[in-house]
């Protein structure tokens, strides 16, 4: 092997992990080979040591197991209180991790890091409150006994005989900051056992037998020292590669180990590991997806967890998928410059691989100058028992098939007098072929069995006897037992693997369905109810979303109905999957308490929302499959919320730069309006007051008229301006009283006086008008505003009509010109602040007019708005209610 | 000098208005006298003794209508208030307070002459003493015959009608707000006739102006009240 793993890419994983330890604590590992070696003594010693030189150091559990010397160490450090579980009316204590992160120490002291959580912490296993102390910055003092590690799990059981349940990832020991070895020769250690320095002396006895035997020690102490010379090694090469020592590197070996849908992977995985660790190289673990394989879903969740396993112990995992296991892995393995590996003896029969092919002996030919390892793969756990093929009734199945023979045996009867005692069993073959097809293996068997004793009892002479005279017959029983066998062991592959299919198939249909439906969700609100509606009807669980606030504090949305109630306890659950971005609740490790699961919807700009999933049947989220399934609807969730929320978002900019717009539009027009007035009224001052040029008569005339004619435009507008205002800013009071709207119109058209003295104005006031309940300087100015409107907008001289006529409780007021009428689609655009309509002639208003005139007419509860006269020109309308609850009927006139 | 030239008092805040206030007075026969609050245009009313007070409403020591009413309760000086548009309820409690008149800012010169015209020559008829006609267009009021008459022919109005013409004619050019012209028309007690004055008011236009929709005679001073305009 002449390939050297390349520079960059090492640095590139150097700066990785840089990168991830920045800001975390910092982890010490006080290691041993078995308990009473001394690891909690060695810790507390050296956490002395540091609050001596000044560290903060809490001790947040330590185990003195009533051993005086440790205890008597303990003196003087600071001791966490233990958080009181109850459990099934039993009190425990355990480590109180959220104090800890509260008191936030320097260095904390965790004892025992493979120990397993009471229910009802937040974590199953104290492992993870230790990653979460550090992932708060919190330094962390552990020990750990190398029975406990996850890679040496097997190896462990071999040679204590038990099997320890308590693992903790290798991964942990091999990111672990610092590694201390507590040692201890087995001779010492038992002579400290009988001191009664390592348990109590009434247990000692018990554990002397149990674990303490010499042999054992001596094999855990071997694996202890062996495991930490890996690590020091492996920091040896860490601090060479770092700083580029590079002639001693051996070899640059690369492992690949291949694993099937089968428990048995997890055995392989921990082989790997262990190869890897002593050749000192990278491994890979990869399995191969076989397109209509069929594998049950235990199998492939013992993939998943396998593959899982590999990627705790460090391995890096892949999925290949291809036609032909050996070509997919051995390409596979050249691309990555694999040098070995690693296969699994094959546990079906020889004939198999004779018949189809064997897969290892492909790896092994086509292998080339990889090596090949070939190691036992056989099944470590046992499988877990399948689901009952069948779904109907045993003995109603059994009923089938003894009908079915029965049939068979009629059928042979009617037959065997025109053909041969061959096709009678050819009879009784189609019917075991059929029973197969729609039943169990057990009702098949039973129907072989029938058929053959029918057979031998019916057909085969001696007739109507079991006995047997011609040997032939028994080849014949033979084959038809082999052919029924054959036939339904394949329908009832075919079958489960159609079932599995199915299954799959309603699955992947299920989550496509939400797919669809979430494409077509624009609206955050849309997208939690079809997530909710799909949950519900594919899993039978109860669903809610909850969404950060600005603060990051998680809520339930605005609007949404809670689907189940939601506890502090619960919602803190929710909030820790939130910030963490890890799954817990019910059916995981993480606060397996609770009672719903929650899980982080996690989309490209980071989690967005938690999704927590409350099974309304009974634990119907416990199979992986379904935990996958669910993984897979938050994934999508999680897409179409972010998508929501991005469009929410891209909207409301949207909306903000329109307003922006508008604020622009909106000074630039209002400094004009009111910058050429003063432009026109200071340059004419100036002028007049200028004595170098003394002007004219007329021409001061014309400067002081334009001066003045340029004030009155000024307040006009900054009429409207402070109108505006008041309408916008709710300060519009009415002063309603009831009086002749002849007086307002009057008023107004006083006060455009000069304006109007060209134009024809038809007023058209039947005598009969009621009074109607106005404010007459508000009505005023919407007379002014409209009247003003048809000065600007139509030619000069054209006529103005204005009328008014009761109508029902209202009285409508018309003001009509006969203009260039409103451009269509605007009658009500022209509504809006500040539009101006393309067609407006300079130096009109600024666009308030028509706005303020809807705010008054809407302040009286009617109602305005435009339309073109049929015969040209535009027509403004207002209806003022001749009653309302805040007009009293008008008095009694005299 | 035969006679002294009138004195207006000017109680206004705005440094640029009393500037422009005392250059057209001044140019037109008047001699003004300036006060920059409300305490100050109290102590130069009774200190001075003007013969017209002009008010502006919005001191920035005191309430104008405060300042109008403890002036009216001394001395019978004419007051004209002075206020910005969309304060009418203010203009009405002055008016009701015992001001004599108001201009709306932005005013023209020619208004506040003619306001200053009116207010001088009501101040200056001794007190009881009645024009008894009143001639506005082609209109004739016959206060003593009580007789209206519009060119040559007598116009039928009712007796309401009759004195609400008659309380605006004995204060021509002079604006009335609505309580003052249902008091002396209707009584102190009579309870709120406005909506009556509005009607009555409406027909006498319809017997007596060209142009009803335009009043020129019979105006309304919107949100205040009403002025004959005789000029």
């Amino acid at each position: 092997m002449s390939d050297r793993r390349p520079d960059p890419e090492t640095l590139l994983a150097r700066a990785r992990e840089e990168e991830r330890r920045a800001g975390r604590g910092h982890l010490k590992i006080f290691f041993g080979a078995s308990p009473g070696v001394g690891k909690t003594y060695a810790m507390l010693e050296e956490a002395r040591a540091k609050q001596r030189a000044g560290v903060d150091v809490l001790v947040g559990v330590v185990e003195t197991h009533g051993r005086r010397e440790t205890a008597a160490l303990l003196d003087g450090l600071e001791v966490l209180p233990r958080r009181p579980l109850e459990y099934h009316g039993v009190t425990l204590e355990e480590f109180d991790l959220d104090a800890a992160l509260q008191r936030r120490p320097g260095l904390i002291l965790v004892d025992e890091l493979a120990h397993t959580n009471a229910p009802g912490s937040r974590h199953t296993r104290r492992f993870q409150d230790v990653e979460e102390l550090l992932a708060a910055g919190i330094n962390v003092y552990t020990t750990l006994n190398v029975q406990h590690l996850e890679s040496l799990n097997d190896v462990v059981a071999q040679i204590i005989q038990v099997k320890v349940r308590e693992t903790v990832p290798d991964s942990i020991l091999d990111e672990a900051d610092e590694l201390e070895l507590a040692d201890l020769s087995a001779d010492d250690l038992l002579g400290r056992l009988r001191e009664g320095k390592v348990y109590v002396p009434e247990q000692a006895a018990h554990a002397l037998e149990q674990f303490f035997r010499k042999g054992n020690l001596i094999a855990l102490r071997e694996l202890a020292l062996r495991r930490t010379a890996q690590r020091v090694d492996a920091q040896m090469r860490g601090y060479r590669e770092e700083h580029g020592i590079r002639e001693i590197w051996p070899a640059a070996e690369r492992l690949l180990v291949c694993i099937g849908p089968n428990p048995a992977g997890a055995r392989l995985v921990r082989a790997g590991k262990r190869m890897a660790a002593s050749l000192q190289c990278d491994w890979l673990v990869v399995s191969v997806d076989l397109p209509g394989q069929a594998v049950s879903d235990a199998d492939r969740a013992a993939l998943a967890q396998n593959l899982h396993l590999a990627q705790e112990l460090g391995a890096q995992t892949a999925t290949l998928a291809g036609q032909d296991v050996a070509a997919e892995v051995l390409a596979y393995a050249r691309s990555q410059n694999v040098t070995k590996i690693v296969v699994g003896k094959p546990t079906h029969s020889r004939w198999r691989d004779k018949l189809f092919g064997s897969t290892l002996d492909s790896l092994v030919r086509g292998s080339g100058d990889v090596e090949v390892y070939v190691i036992s793969g056989d099944e470590a756990e046992p499988r877990p028992p399948g689901r009952p093929a069948g779904r109907h009734s045993p003995a109603r199945e059994y009923g089938w098939a003894a009908l079915v023979v029965a049939l068979c045996t009629a059928t042979g009867a009617l037959v065997f007098r025109q053909l041969s005692v061959t096709d009678v069993a050819m009879v009784y073959l189609l019917g075991a072929g059929l029973v197969a097809s729609r039943y169990g293996r057990g009702p098949s068997l039973a129907a072989v069995l029938l058929s053959i004793a029918c057979f031998d009892f019916f057909f085969v002479p001696p007739y109507l006897t079991f006995a047997v005279t011609d040997l032939r017959y028994l080849l014949t029983f033979t084959v038809m037992l082999g052919i029924a066998l054959v036939i339904s062991g394949l329908t009832l592959r075919i079958r489960d693997q159609a079932e599995s299919a199915r299954e799959r198939e309603r699955r992947t249909g299920a989550l496509y369905a939400m797919s669809r439906e979430l494409a077509a969700a624009r609206e955050q609100g849309d997208v939690l109810a079809i997530v909710a509606r799909h949950l519900r009807t594919s899993f039978g669980t109860d669903a809610q979303v909850l969404l950060p606030d600005g603060a990051g504090r998680l809520a339930l949305p605005p609007g949404a109905p809670a689907s189940f109630p939601l506890d502090d306890k619960e919602r803190s659950v929710a909030q820790w999957v939130f910030d963490r971005g890890r799954p817990a609740g019910r059916s995981t490790d993480t606060l397996p308490a609770a009672q719903g699961l929650y899980l982080p919807l996690v989309a490209a700009s980071g989690t967005v929302g938690v999704l927590g999933v409350r099974p309304t049947g009974e634990a119907a989220l416990d199979d992986p499959m379904a935990l996958r399934l669910l993984e897979a609807f938050a994934g999508q969730a999680a897409l179409a919320l972010e998508r929501a929320l991005l469009a929410e978002r891209a909207q409301r900019e949207q909306v903000e730069v329109e307003a922006e717009r508008l604020r622009t539009s909106l000074l630039s027009s209002l400094s004009h309006d009111l910058r050429t007035p003063l432009a026109a009224i200071t340059g004419a001052a100036g002028s007049l007051l200028d004595e170098q040029a003394p002007l004219a008569s007329g021409a001061r005339r014309e400067l002081l008229r334009a001066i003045l004619e340029e004030s009155q435009r000024m307040n006009r507008l900054i009429g409207n301006l402070l109108d505006m205002i008041r309408v916008e800013s709710g300060a519009l009071r009415t002063q309603k009283e009831w009086q002749p709207l002849e007086e307002p119109l009057g008023v107004a058209l006083i006060r455009l006086g000069d304006r109007l003295k060209d134009r024809a104005v038809a007023v058209d006031l039947p005598a009969d008008l009621p009074l109607v309940p106005v404010d007459s300087v508000l009505l005023e100015q919407v007379f002014v505003n409209l009247l003003e409107n048809a000065i600007k907008y139509t030619p000069a001289g054209s006529p103005i009509d204005v009328s008014a006529v009761r109508d029902g409780a209202v009285v409508r007021v018309r003001i009509a010109d006969r203009g260039p009428g409103i451009p269509p689609g605007e009658t009500e655009r022209i509504f809006e602040k500040f539009f101006r309509s393309a067609g407006a002639p300079p130096g009109g208003g600024v666009g308030l007019g028509l706005t303020i005139c809807r705010g008054i007419i809407t302040a009286h509860g009617g109602r305005i708005w435009a339309e073109n006269r049929p015969d040209g020109g535009a027509a403004f309308q207002f209806t003022l209610p001749l009653a309302g609850p805040d007009i009293p009927p008008p008095p009694p006139l005299e | 000098m035969a006679e002294p030239l009138p004195v207006v008092l000017v109680v206004e805040d705005e440094p640029q208005m009393r500037r422009f206030l005392r250059t057209a007075l001044e140019q037109h026969g008047y001699r003004p006298v300036e006060a920059g609050t409300a305490r100050e245009g109290l102590m130069q009313a009774s200190g001075r003794n003007p013969d017209l007070i002009l008010l502006d409403l919005g001191l920035p020591d005191g309430d104008g209508i405060d300042v109008a009413r403890q002036i009216r309760a001394r001395a019978r000086t004419p007051i004209i208030v002075l206020s910005a548009r969309g304060r009418e309820p203010d203009k009405v409690a002055a008016l009701d307070a015992g001001a004599d008149d108001y201009l709306t800012k932005p005013f023209g010169i020619e208004e506040l002459l003619a306001r200053l015209r009116v207010a001088l020559r009501h101040a200056a008829r001794p007190e009881g003493a009645n024009e008894t006609v009143c001639a506005f267009g082609d209109v004739r009021v016959d206060l003593e015959k009580r007789e209206v008459r519009r060119g040559r022919d007598a116009v039928h109005v009712t007796p309401t009608e009759y004195r609400i013409l008659a309380t605006l004619a004995r204060h021509a050019g002079r604006v009335l707000t609505h309580r003052q012209l249902v008091r002396e028309v209707w009584g102190a007690h009579a309870g709120d006739q406005t909506p009556s004055l509005r009607v009555h008011l409406n027909e006498l236009r319809h017997k007596l102006e060209r142009d009803p929709a335009r009043p020129r005679y019979l105006t309304t001073e919107i949100g205040v009240g009403y002025r004959l305009r005789v000029d």
